[in-house]
């Protein structure tokens, strides 16, 4: 599609939409939001992107193809899974991470879920693109 | 505990994904040997853990059940999963001689390692929602398989069965939705607990009667199989190998787990259904493998047949019957998928599978002839081989039933495998080829050659282990079938408590 419209929008929306799907992702631990919901909000980004400016350059943008991206999240996914395995726990048994915790304040929490998030969010994002891109691409 | 039950199905992700990485150099298939082999080792190691200690269960992530996700493994998901690494294996290996560098780029060896981290999850999971996740997983990247390459034919199968499956994931959520509302919980065990106090038993038998036909569309069961023989010949043949295995025992498995460990309040009712339907399926499955003419139809046609049995052994619910039952799964699973292989090697060396147009096997290829003989001898039930004891045991628990009619018809439906075995036999390997070809295995390539044939060898031999020393698997099937049948122990090991509410110390 040639709309010089879409064209100018797209690239506001795109960049204003893979921030919100990483907002969605952070916050999505204890309140709405999590991997893939914001891997699903992330490839509405890419997808707004091919639609206006075509497959090709969406694909030269995201410089991996979407189905590597899916695979490496696949890993990502597994690792944090499998971390629970340095400390001797269940498989997928959350591991925390508080770093500056004192008395009353926990400090910085990084945990292992939010590394099966990521994976997630990764796999959910390559695999809505490959989809899409093989669509547009066959019409 | 919670590794031995859980590296199973990690190790195929594993796998999956450093194989897709490097699907473009020559490691991406030496990966997935390596994996499927590794995958081999946690399972034996699982089985041997189930067969020493019982019923085994672990909590993911900690979360005590029935609130988390469980995995539990009896004897028959342990042996459901040695299997599956078996037949795994045998076809990573084949692979390497028949998945074209096409397919591979494509991605084929991360799509088949899916399909079995999968297929085992479905095997060691304790709980019904993420059984219905793991049947996905089946289902996407079955899919992926069925089409890879993408050929008209593929396309025209994977949509037909992709569609008749969606029908049966869908009344296998609404089931799940019931049965939620009426206990409150998915644990399979919790169930097993909960499910006898529901006031509304008539609803309980509905929803029953829902996993029953979600779960006969799987297993290809009388009349939800149509979707099997319309698309198991089309792929390439490792993946139609690996479906013909494994994916229709999966919803045998699952039938074989609900209606021994939950839906257990009206047998009468349920029982009776599946025992007619088995039989129907036995002859339905036969009469259509006896009118195809194609290697690979007929075989499809016999899987569908060769279910009814296994179902059989479900529907008569005896000790006996049940272990024929699981002893009928590890032998069938073995055969099919080498009877598959066997046809992927004749299909390249005489050049198709539909029978008219090959043949001359038997005169230039006599090596193929007599391991095709094993597992089609095994399949129709010739004594010594594996095919003749499972039968065996499920004629004999019929009749302990004194069902006459019912034995009669396992008998009269192993006869005419016979007869339709007998077509291949002299179509595609007695008579000359009608274009004057010699097959020969020596035209493949060296490596192409050993990598075929080695796993059909491999697990031809497999079935002449268990034909000639049935005994120790005999009692292995008696064991599974004797924990099936006492639901207490199963839900013990997942719950801590007694059935009847008591908590133990």
């Amino acid at each position: 599609m040639n709309s010089l419209i879409l064209m100018a929008g797209s690239r506001i929306l795109v960049a204003l939409l893979v921030v919100f799907s990483i907002f969605m992702l952070l916050r999505g631990h204890n309140e709405p939001g999590g991997g893939f919901i914001g891997g699903l909000i992330g490839a509405v980004g890419f997808v707004i992107y091919a639609i206006s400016c075509g497959t090709a350059s969406a694909r030269e943008a995201l410089r991996l193809t979407p189905e590597t991206i899916a695979a490496v999240g696949l890993g990502v996914a597994l690792f944090g899974g499998l971390m629970a395995a340095f400390t001797g726990d269940a498989f997928f048994t959350g591991q925390w991470l508080f770093i500056g915790e004192t008395e009353d304040d926990k400090g910085l929490p990084l945990s292992s879920v939010l590394v099966f998030d990521v994976g997630v969010y990764l796999v959910v994002f390559g695999s809505i693109l490959s989809l899409v891109f093989a669509m547009e691409e066959e019409i | 505990m919670s590794w031995l039950l859980a590296l199973p199905i990690i190790i195929p992700f594993i796998t999956a994904v450093a194989a897709f990485l490097l699907r473009t150099t020559p490691w991406g298939r030496q990966v997935s040997v390596l994996g499927s082999a590794a995958a081999l080792i946690a399972a034996i190691a699982l089985m041997a853990a189930v067969w020493r200690e019982g019923v085994i269960a672990a909590q993911m992530g900690q979360w005590a059940a029935p609130f988390g996700i469980t995995l539990v493994a009896d004897l028959l998901s342990a042996v459901m999963v040695v299997i599956t690494a078996i037949t795994g294996l045998a076809v990573a290996v084949y692979a390497l001689g028949d998945i074209t560098e096409r397919q591979e780029h494509l991605g084929f060896h991360a799509l088949f390692q899916v399909l079995l981290a999968g297929v085992t999850g479905a095997f060691v999971t304790g709980d019904l929602f993420n059984l219905y996740v793991w049947f996905e997983v089946m289902l996407i990247s079955s899919f992926g398989l069925l089409v890879l390459g993408g050929s008209k034919e593929q396309i025209d199968g994977g949509v037909k069965y992709v569609l008749l499956n969606l029908v049966s994931t869908v009344l296998f959520l609404s089931g799940i939705g019931l049965i939620y509302g009426l206990t409150g919980t998915l644990n399979m065990a919790d169930l097993a607990v909960s499910v006898p106090q529901v006031e509304n038993q008539g609803l309980v038998t509905v929803v029953a009667m829902m996993f029953m036909v979600a779960f006969g569309v799987k297993a290809a069961l009388f009349p939800l199989f149509f979707w099997l023989p319309a698309s198991y010949h089309t792929p390439a043949f490792s993946v139609s190998a690996v479906f013909a295995g494994l994916l229709t025992k999966v919803g045998v498995y699952a039938l074989m787990r609900v209606f021994t460990l939950i839906f257990i309040g009206n047998v009468a009712y349920t029982h009776t259904i599946l025992l007619w339907v088995a039989c129907l399926t036995m002859v339905v499955g036969v009469l259509g493998a006896a009118a195809q003419s194609d290697f690979r139809k007929i075989l499809s046609f016999h899987i569908i047949s060769q279910i009814g049995y296994m179902i059989l052994g479900l529907a008569l619910m005896t000790p006996l019957a049940l272990a024929g039952a699981v002893f009928y799964l590890v032998h069938h699973i073995i055969v099919k998928a080498n009877l598959f292989l066997v046809s992927g090697v004749g299909n390249r060396i005489a050049g198709g599978t539909e029978l008219s147009r090959i043949g001359g096997l038997y005169k230039t290829a006599p090596l193929l002839g007599f391991l095709f003989l094993i597992p089609a001898f095994s399949l129709a039930g010739f004594p010594p081989l594996s095919g003749f004891w499972a039968k065996y045991i499920l004629v004999k628990a019929t009749l302990d039933e004194g069902m006459w009619l019912v034995a009669g018809i396992a008998l009269a439906v192993g006869l005419l495998t016979i007869f339709s075995m007998t077509k291949i036999w002299g179509e595609a390997f007695w008579k000359p080829h009608p274009d004057g070809v010699d097959p020969r295995l020596s035209s493949l390539p060296t490596a192409h050659r050993r990598a075929m044939m080695l796993p059909i060898a491999a697990l031809a031999v497999l079935t002449c282990i268990i034909g000639l020393f049935p005994e120790p698997f005999v009692q292995f099937a008696e064991r599974a079938a004797d924990q099936l049948l006492n639901p207490a122990d199963y839900v013990r090991a997942v719950l801590g408590i007694e059935i009847g509410g008591e908590v133990a110390p």
